[in-house]
């Protein structure tokens, strides 16, 4: 994700070096972040308020953090042509565990939040297991970890929330709100960091580029003699760790950890990622799509909220984006296709 | 000279079918032996033992002189035999160099690709084999040619490499670009490397080869020298099987008025100019290799794909069909060779098959089906047609192969198609079974119907066909009334490059 800016030379014959390579992923991208910007100039023009640091970096960037790191984790199932629905209950089932080992076990909250995102990571691995080794198709898997783990997350909490105790483990809480930088919660630096991590495994490790040949053809892959079981299971157990620390950062951000708030979250993850350009039919992808992807829904959402419209009509409003994003790409392909 | 790479006596059945039976062959170092026979002879069996996809049921093979167990298609290439598969075994989001060391990329750190090794690698193989290549180029950005340049660089990065195997490497490849890959199998051929070379193209197998092995029916035929050999003699080895001439077309005569005129066809994948005419109570016979773009003819004209340039005319009046639906108001009925995928539904009834094109037109009334008279046309066509089924409601799954294949007709006849269109039209039916759908054929010809029959089974054609299209690469390489529609002739035909030199088509002899 070294290059991705300016200039496109798509529809011409030529073919696509390593750099016209983010291009051509990145084309998407430059739409979408092109989108973003749109966005951000009408809010700026309709809510003196938008347009501030307070709001951009306190409301908008902070709300972004949690669906944005399942996002990420979500981004390497997906390029591998499959997808992960556990990720919503999975982070509440992880926020449980991180509770669980802070409050209820005494743990120091440090390796509270170490186990706990190494739970999600062990989410990750079973999804990987019935994905990879069981052969269920990747939406019944995770479709069926989504109801275990909710389930799980209620009888591991007694169906109540388990508050993080103030006094003992201060420094979780910190974890989100606190401000290592001035005038910025630690979550959002926090989501930078994995962001950049997850850019670096994406392109620059073997993990990542396997990832990209599962999904571009995963047939080929084996032929050329790489064990895909084995890299399957653990592309879904990497992105089980960021459902792990997104359980951490949002019981961070709460004080407590809530068993029932996951459901939804893993469609909104789901959106981030088709809208940055990921594509659902894998091989095609990127972290920094991603990226804008979760920011294009958070500006929205903050956006609309500000202009006080009512959080319904903000779903709609959201629905008719991923429906435009996609359509565009869709229409960029065919246009491609045709030359 | 001991061969570099030798199968004695291999077998290997699948339940039904000898797919190979005593199959033999040697490869001396040095050489290129080309491989030819026609659909269906056994080749790609050959290609998946020697890959170890498949594990003979008898027989040894030899690599330089040490027994050939591989067991799967990496082991094989550690082995040193390299293959290179007609349908590309390439990932088109990653780039060339990635496609190329995939499984066995540079790392630093044991975890961190090294793209800077990686592309370096990739270019200095690239240019030992004199490939115009780039190594970070998105392989799907890349034209057929390439891409299969990818895949040989693949197959050769692997320098240990002694035997190359190509299935039909030359499928999607024009004259220049042909030649750079003979170029390339010279290049590596070294007194102690050979190359397998499969291919149906006449004129490439005597620009390239050295020996030509014929096999036919997953038998051995014979080995002959290149140099030595017309390619005339090749092809009679290839189709030289007796054929039973007391059954041949019925009913073929002159003067039958046109039902069907196609001009000047093209898409924008693979046809190109593709003209012929149907006539009335004729069968049309379609031959050609696999590829030839038969299939792509019959789902132009009923719509199915769209075309770029063309005509078609249906009882002399010029129509456009953009949708299959469209084919069937002309009375355009296309059969698939896949019935079980594009011909049926396989959990409904007879009955409800029969029905189904026919639904809205005959069977409905306000709004509501009605099944009486689905249940009466269900058994007027099981008796006329002789489908042979229990009842009109049994599950159309449990049927055989011969009496799915008649259910698709009697759709067709029931929505009133007189231009049907077959597709293999006796693929997986059983022997006995064959000659009903024959007799049926014939038929319905008599009675009228005007019927385009592609089959990749020459006995088959030369036994139907009032008259046959022969096509190569897309195109109609040839028309032949049935006097003259012979295996050769439609061989040749078949193998012709629609540009290849003059040369090889008066090899053949005279026409």
């Amino acid at each position: 994700m070294s290059t991705t800016t300016t200039g496109q030379n798509e529809t011409d014959q030529r073919p696509a070096t390593g750099m016209t390579r983010h291009l051509r992923a990145g084309l998407q991208q430059l739409f979408a972040f092109a989108g973003l910007i749109l966005i951000m100039i009408v809010f700026s023009l309709a809510s003196p308020v938008f347009f501030t640091w307070g709001n951009l970096v306190g409301n908008m960037l902070f709300s972004t953090v949690v669906i944005g790191t399942l996002a990420l984790g979500t981004t390497f199932v997906i390029i591998t042509a499959g997808i992960d629905l556990s990720i919503g209950t999975g982070m509440a089932l992880c926020a449980v565990m991180a509770g669980n080992f802070i409050t209820t076990m005494g743990l120091p909250w440090q390796l509270g939040v170490v186990l706990a995102i190494l739970f999600g990571g062990l989410v990750g691995l079973v999804n990987g297991l019935l994905v990879a080794l069981a052969k269920l198709p990747p939406f019944i898997a995770t479709l069926a970890m989504m109801m275990a783990a909710d389930g799980l997350a209620l009888v591991l909490s007694n169906s109540t929330p388990i508050y993080i105790d103030a006094e003992t483990a201060g420094g979780f809480m910190q974890l989100s709100t606190g401000t290592l930088i001035p005038r910025v919660p630690n979550a959002v630096l926090v989501f930078v960091v994995v962001a950049v991590i997850a850019g670096i495994v994406l392109n620059r490790t073997i993990l990542g580029r396997y990832t990209y040949a599962l999904g571009s053809n995963e047939e080929a892959t084996a032929i050329s003699g790489v064990n895909v079981t084995r890299w399957k299971i653990a592309v879904y157990a990497f992105a089980g760790l960021f459902t792990g620390l997104a359980g951490v950062l949002i019981a961070a951000r709460l004080g407590s950890a809530q068993p029932a708030i996951g459901m939804g979250y893993e469609l909104q993850a789901i959106a981030a990622v088709v809208i940055g350009g990921t594509s659902l039919m894998g091989g095609r992808g990127s972290i920094v799509g991603t990226v804008i992807g979760a920011l294009i829904i958070a500006v929205i959402n903050n956006g609309l909220q500000l202009m006080s419209v009512p959080q319904e009509w903000q779903n709609v409003i959201l629905g008719a984006v991923i429906v435009a994003s996609v359509y565009i790409d869709t229409l960029r392909k065919r246009a491609a296709s045709s030359t | 000279m001991t061969p570099l790479l030798s199968l004695e006596g291999v077998s290997k059945g699948f339940p039904g079918v000898q797919a190979l039976a005593d199959m033999h062959l040697q490869v001396y170092p040095g050489e290129v032996l080309a491989l030819v026979g026609e659909n269906g002879a056994g080749k790609s069996t050959l290609m998946k033992l020697l890959s170890g996809i498949y594990t003979p049921d008898s027989g040894t093979f030899e690599l330089d002189g040490q027994p050939y167990r591989p067991t799967g298609p990496k082991h094989a290439e550690e082995l040193g035999i390299g293959i290179i598969h007609q349908e590309f075994h390439l990932m088109p989001d990653l780039t060339v160099a990635q496609n190329i060391f995939i499984g066995r990329e540079p790392r630093r750190a044991g975890i961190f690709t090294d793209d800077r090794a990686l592309n370096q690698q990739t270019a200095e193989l690239l240019d030992r084999l004199g490939l115009d290549l780039d190594p970070r180029s998105i392989v799907g950005t890349l034209t057929v040619a390439k891409q299969q340049m990818v895949e040989i660089a693949k197959a050769l990065s692997d320098e240990s490499t002694k035997v190359l195997i190509m299935d039909e490497p030359t499928a999607a490849l024009n004259n220049a670009e042909v030649a750079t890959l003979h170029q390339l199998i010279r290049r590596f051929i070294t007194p102690h490397t050979a190359v397998i070379y499969i291919s149906h193209r006449m004129d490439e197998l005597r620009a390239i080869s050295d020996r030509i092995t014929v096999i036919r029916d997953g038998r051995y035929i014979d080995t002959v020298t290149t140099a030595q050999t017309t390619m005339a003699e090749v092809i009679s080895r290839m189709v030289g099987r007796e054929i039973d001439t007391s059954v041949g077309p019925q009913n073929v005569r002159e003067g039958r008025e046109p039902v069907l005129s196609v001009t000047g066809l093209s898409t924008k994948h693979l046809l190109r100019d593709v003209s012929f005419e149907l006539r009335k109570g004729e069968i049309l016979g379609f031959a050609g290799l696999m590829g030839a773009g038969r299939t792509e003819v019959a789902r132009a004209i009923v719509g199915a794909d769209p075309i770029t340039s063309g005509t078609i005319a249906v009882h002399g009046r010029q129509v456009r069909i953009p949708h299959p639906a469209r084919a069937n108001e002309h009375g355009i009925g296309y059969l698939s060779e896949d019935r079980k995928r594009y011909g049926l539904l396989l959990n409904l009834s007879v009955a409800d098959n029969i029905a189904l094109s026919s639904l809205r037109e005959k069977f409905t009334s306000a709004g509501f089906v009605r099944s009486t008279g689905i249940a009466e046309e269900a058994r007027e066509k099981v008796r006329s047609l002789g489908i042979r089924t229990p009842s009109t409601g049994q599950v159309v799954n449990h049927l055989s192969g011969g009496n799915q294949q008649k259910v698709v007709i009697a759709k067709w006849l029931t929505k009133d198609c007189d231009i049907l269109i077959f597709d293999e039209p006796t693929r997986g039916i059983d022997v006995g079974a064959k000659d009903e759908i024959y007799t049926l054929l014939n038929q319905l010809a008599a009675a009228g119907k005007s019927i385009i029959m592609i089959s990749s089974e020459l006995p088959e054609v030369l036994r139907m066909a009032h008259r046959v299209v022969v096509m190569s690469e897309g195109r109609v390489s040839g028309v032949l009334d049935q006097d003259r529609a012979t295996q050769e002739n439609i061989m040749e035909l078949a193998t012709l490059r629609p540009d290849s030199e003059p040369s090889v088509i008066s090899e053949a002899g005279p026409q």
